[in-house]
């Protein structure tokens, strides 16, 4: 982009036009946020009042966090999430990274096999697979465990392609070197490729904990207990027992739910810009 | 046709100085190349003049007419790439119809499906047609018009982005690096085409490019660039043989000019590399010179002696009918690189001690700022003045 | 990332891998790609089990249990051939649920692609507040959308909801949204659009990224220098491909939607705004109708496959274009 060319600098009508229109889009993007985080700190008074300001006329935050706290195992719930989603995530790079490495740095009859099958995972939808997942979940009597929430993702299609990818990128010299300096294929693996791949794995890391915080379908089916439901699961059964007459509460609920991702979001814009849409080309 | 005036142009990218006050003046019809290494700024004076970049300061005129502000279409120039930069998704007859569409037809007759109804519209396109058909022909890529670029090899994309240019008789033709993507065989034929193109259409050309035998091969004269700022603007041949500064006589030429420090001696006489060498330099004695001798300036010696250099062979390059020849001469790190024929030095062998001699009128001098030092006997001759900041 | 203890030992792996003795009959090379390919193997022997276990074996069992008239817990089955099929395009639910699915990509692909479109050329014609705007759009995206859906409820409350406020205070007509058979499915339709609108755009705005430059500067040059030329020349078509991959990348996700249903509307009023993913999940793991359910989703794998397909062929064609 050459910052001086005449013709693409907005005229100041233009760009003041164009300022306008993306506050406006944004603003109304972010109304049900706002929204949300202006309940959460309302009384109920004031919520079933017909009338609306932003502001609490009493600030009725702590009540309501505090409910939401308290009244419902809503730590609990962010932490089934945190340790499922770390699980997930640690037991999916184990698993691709030296299979991505295989296919892309070794030479073995039935790669291209292999490479196939995942594109084809790639391509299969989870939710049609959880019927049956749903069965061996229950032939394992793993139902209602953590590991029920777990085992679906222990390998991803998509992770094993994108560090494929990546690995594919690294100069085939560097894997020769390392194999005269002694190293083992495995040892490749982890001290070389993995390391050198560093932008994918945090890509991939970012797309997998996103997915899996926000996941609804697949722990819906899984477990039952409250005390294993994730964030997603959790809020909504919150939601079903309130039957919409606390609302502060579970406002209150609903934005912490949101918040972690939304800072750390707020915190590595380009990264997770990067993580989420990389998995386009899925 | 147009004659091009550029004055005291300056452009800077935040503190990077990009240009600094590049003047120039080229004539209707002249083919001038800018000639200079990556990051030297030349490719920025031509966007410049295109009017895709504006200047920090100074002007511009084209054919006489001040063209500051003016946008690209109005300037009367045209310009092909280094990418080419063709329109992947349209085909090879669209690609060149589409500088005349822009200019002959109205925004109305340009719209979709409603342009085609307006009355005008079918006859100027019909127009264009023949027009683009014969500047196609002409360029041999008429058999191509329906084809799309992807489809094309680069040779024939380069001949589509030359016809894109050529097709609304630009005043002045822009190009820049234009044969940097081809391969080296293709790079010559398209040279010998661009320079019959010139020839036959006679406008100005102003070409941009880092390699020297395309600016040599091609150019009516040669502006060498180098960190912004332009060192001499000459004749191919004076670029050569009679560089104003030290920065140009290295950066013309290959092998690289040898440069030897000597100091003079007396009048007449120039102490360089254990040797002596009679040349009248403009400098008193004791002064410290450097002396710039291109490798084909130096011939075989039986022994040493006055204006002979003696060294050890460090190695050789056979090059077919010559040898390079790199000589370790005493006090001195770099070798010195001298091309000698084939057939008249026939038993070197590394390690051998070998007598070059110099012929004084082919020494450069330059003095310790990098100015040229001209020899007494041409003095007298006047060498083309840079064109520098300010004059 | 620390290398699983057991393996990292360096020492250990290397005699597995490279130390196979292979018949001494075997030349030097084949015994060479006879131990990269047991050490390919091995380096890929988890991923391939996990793969056929978790993704190949189901989706054998998919169609195998829509074959049956099995039921989650039955002690028997039996094979019963198409009937599941036949039983599932009968069913007016299931139709009333596929017609609400299209309607609903209908409405999302158009709505996302078109605003995603305008929003990114609108960003990417200045310099200013790039990412700012480009972080504001995109929030919806990863915020999770079970919480989010409730933020909506509340907004498009009959009585207290900002939506009916809003719309009262302007003197418009309010509704019921969720309730209403007419509204619920394009509310969530909007829903859809909202979240999945930043996603698009920053799809648009990496394929804006990647035109080059030396076109518009071609475009200048030969005249095609107003805003809509410059567009029309240059932008759209350089978008072709970017913007196809756009629309079938949205048109699946639409497809999968699923949370809001469950949240908002547990597919009515009536079926109003029941969907693929909510039937195929009601009818195998609320109904237990394992068979039926199983038939639902091959209809629905067959559906999300081909878009894919389709998707593929339109990436090929990309490649044509340069």
């Amino acid at each position: 982009m050459s910052a001086t060319t005449s013709t693409s600098r907005l005229s100041p009508p233009a760009a003041i036009l164009r300022h306008a229109v993306l506050l406006a889009t944004g603003a109304l993007i972010l109304v049900p946020f706002v929204w949300m985080a202006s309940l959460s700190v309302k009384p109920p008074g004031e919520i079933f009042r017909a009338s609306f300001s932003f502001w609490p006329a009493q600030f009725y935050g702590v009540e309501n966090y505090t409910k939401a706290m308290t009244e419902v195992p809503l730590p609990r719930y962010m932490g089934n999430g945190l340790v499922v989603c770390v699980l997930i995530l640690g037991v999916q790079i184990l698993v691709c990274a030296p299979c991505a490495y295989a296919l892309a740095k070794l030479h073995f009859l039935g790669r291209d096999l292999l490479f196939g099958l995942v594109l084809v995972g790639l391509l299969l939808p989870h939710q049609v697979l959880s019927l049956p997942l749903f069965i061996l979940g229950y032939q394992l009597g793993i139902l209602n465990t953590y590991a029920a929430l777990v085992f679906p993702y222990v390998v991803s299609p998509f992770g094993i392609f994108l560090f494929r990818q990546f690995f594919k990128t690294i100069p085939d010299d560097v894997v020769h070197a390392a194999r005269l300096d002694g190293l083992s294929e495995i040892a490749i693996v982890w001290k070389i490729m993995v390391p050198m791949a560093l932008p994918a794995v945090v890509a991939f890391s970012i797309f997998s904990v996103v997915s899996h915080w926000n996941d609804l379908f697949w722990p819906l089916i899984a477990v039952r207990d409250q005390s294993l439901m994730p964030p997603p699961l959790g809020i909504m059964a919150f939601k079903n027992e309130e039957a919409g007459n606390d609302y502060g509460p579970l406002m209150a609920a609903s934005t912490l739910v949101v918040l972690p991702l939304l800072i750390a979001f707020l915190a590595a814009q380009k990264w997770f810009v990067e993580g989420l849409t990389g998995g386009a080309v899925k | 046709m147009a004659s091009v005036l550029i004055d005291s142009i300056r452009k800077n990218y935040g503190t990077a100085s990009v240009l600094r006050g590049v003047s120039l003046s080229i004539a209707d019809g002249e083919f001038l190349t800018l000639l200079g290494p990556s990051g030297c700024g030349k490719s920025t004076l031509l966007r410049i003049l295109a009017g895709l970049e504006a200047q920090d300061a100074g002007s511009l005129s084209i054919g006489g007419r001040a063209v500051e502000g003016l946008r690209p279409k109005l300037r009367d120039v045209a310009m092909v790439f280094q990418s080419y930069a063709l329109y992947p998704h349209m085909t090879v007859a669209s690609n060149m119809a589409l500088p005349l569409r822009m200019r002959r037809l109205s925004v109305f007759q340009r719209l979709p499906l409603l342009g085609h109804l307006l009355p005008a519209t079918a006859r100027i396109a019909a127009e264009i047609d023949v027009e683009v058909t014969r500047t196609a022909k002409s360029l041999g890529i008429g058999h191509l018009l329906a084809r799309k670029p992807g489809q094309l090899s680069g040779g024939q994309r380069q001949r589509v982005a030359v016809g894109r240019a050529m097709v609304r008789h630009p005043a002045v033709f822009l190009m820049d690096e234009p044969l940097s993507n081809l391969d080296a065989k293709l790079r010559v034929q398209m040279r010998a085409e661009i320079k019959e193109l010139h020839q036959r259409l006679g406008v100005t050309f102003l070409y941009v490019t880092h390699d020297q035998a395309e600016a040599m091969t091609l150019s009516d004269r040669v502006a060498v660039m180098l960190d912004g700022e332009l060192l001499q603007v000459a004749p191919p041949q004076d670029i050569y043989a009679d560089p104003d500064d030290r920065r140009v006589a290295e950066f013309i030429g290959s092998p690289k000019i040898n440069m030897l420090e000597g100091v003079v001696r007396e009048r007449g006489l120039i102490d360089v590399a254990g040797a002596t060498i009679t040349i009248e330099a403009d400098a008193p004695a004791g002064a410290h010179l450097t002396l710039g001798i291109r490798p084909e300036a130096f011939h075989l010696a039986d022994h040493g002696g006055q204006g002979v250099l003696t060294g050890s062979v460090r190695m050789i390059e056979h090059m077919g009918s010559d040898l390079f020849v790199h000589l370790d001469l005493a006090g001195i790190d770099q070798p010195l690189i001298a091309r000698l024929l084939a057939e008249r030095a026939p038993h070197i062998a590394p390690g051998q001690t070998l007598h070059v001699g110099v012929r004084p009128d082919r020494v450069l001098l330059f003095a310790r700022d990098g100015r040229r030092l001209h020899r007494q006997a041409e003095s007298g001759r006047a060498s083309v003045t840079p064109i520098r900041e300010g004059a | 990332m620390s290398a699983p203890l057991s393996l990292s030992d360096t020492s250990e792996e290397e005699s597995a891998t490279r130390g196979v003795r292979i018949s001494s009959a075997a030349s030097p090379a084949r015994r060479r790609a006879l131990a990269e390919a047991l050490a390919a193997w091995t380096l890929a022997g988890p991923a391939v089990f996990f793969l056929l276990v978790l993704f190949f074996l189901p989706v054998l069992g998919v169609f195998v249990i829509a074959l049956t008239d099995w039921q989650f817990g039955a002690r028997s089955l039996s094979f019963i051939g198409l009937a599941n099929f036949r039983q599932v395009f009968a069913d007016a639910v299931f139709r009333a649920s596929l017609l609400n699915t299209v309607v609903y990509v209908l409405i999302v692909v158009p709505g996302t692609v078109i605003l995603a479109l305008l929003i990114a050329l609108l960003i990417e014609s200045g310099k200013s507040c790039r990412s700012f705007y480009r972080a504001v759009h995109f929030l919806p995206f990863m915020a999770t959308l079970t919480a989010m859906a409730i933020a909506w409820e509340a907004l498009l409350h009959p009585t207290i909801g900002l939506v009916n406020q809003a719309l009262a205070g302007l003197g418009l007509p309010t509704a019921n949204w969720l309730r209403d058979e007419n509204t619920a499915l394009p509310v969530l339709a909007v829903i859809g659009i909202w979240q999945n609108l930043g996603y698009a755009m920053v799809l648009f705005l990496a394929g804006l990224k990647g035109i080059p430059q030396d076109l518009y500067d071609a475009a200048d040059v030969d005249g095609a220098d107003l805003w809509l030329d410059r567009l029309r020349t240059v932008t759209l078509p350089m978008l072709g491909p970017v913007s196809m991959f756009v629309v079938i990348v949205v048109a699946l996700r639409a497809f999968e939607s699923f949370d809001t249903v469950k949240v908002l509307t547990q597919g009515g009023p009536g079926h109003a705004s029941e969907v693929l993913l909510y039937t195929l999940y009601r009818e195998s793991f609320e109904y237990l109708r394992t068979g039926y359910g199983a038939a639902v989703a091959v209809v629905f794998l067959a559906i999300v496959v081909t878009l894919t397909l389709v998707q593929v062929r339109f990436m090929d064609r990309k490649v044509h274009y340069q």
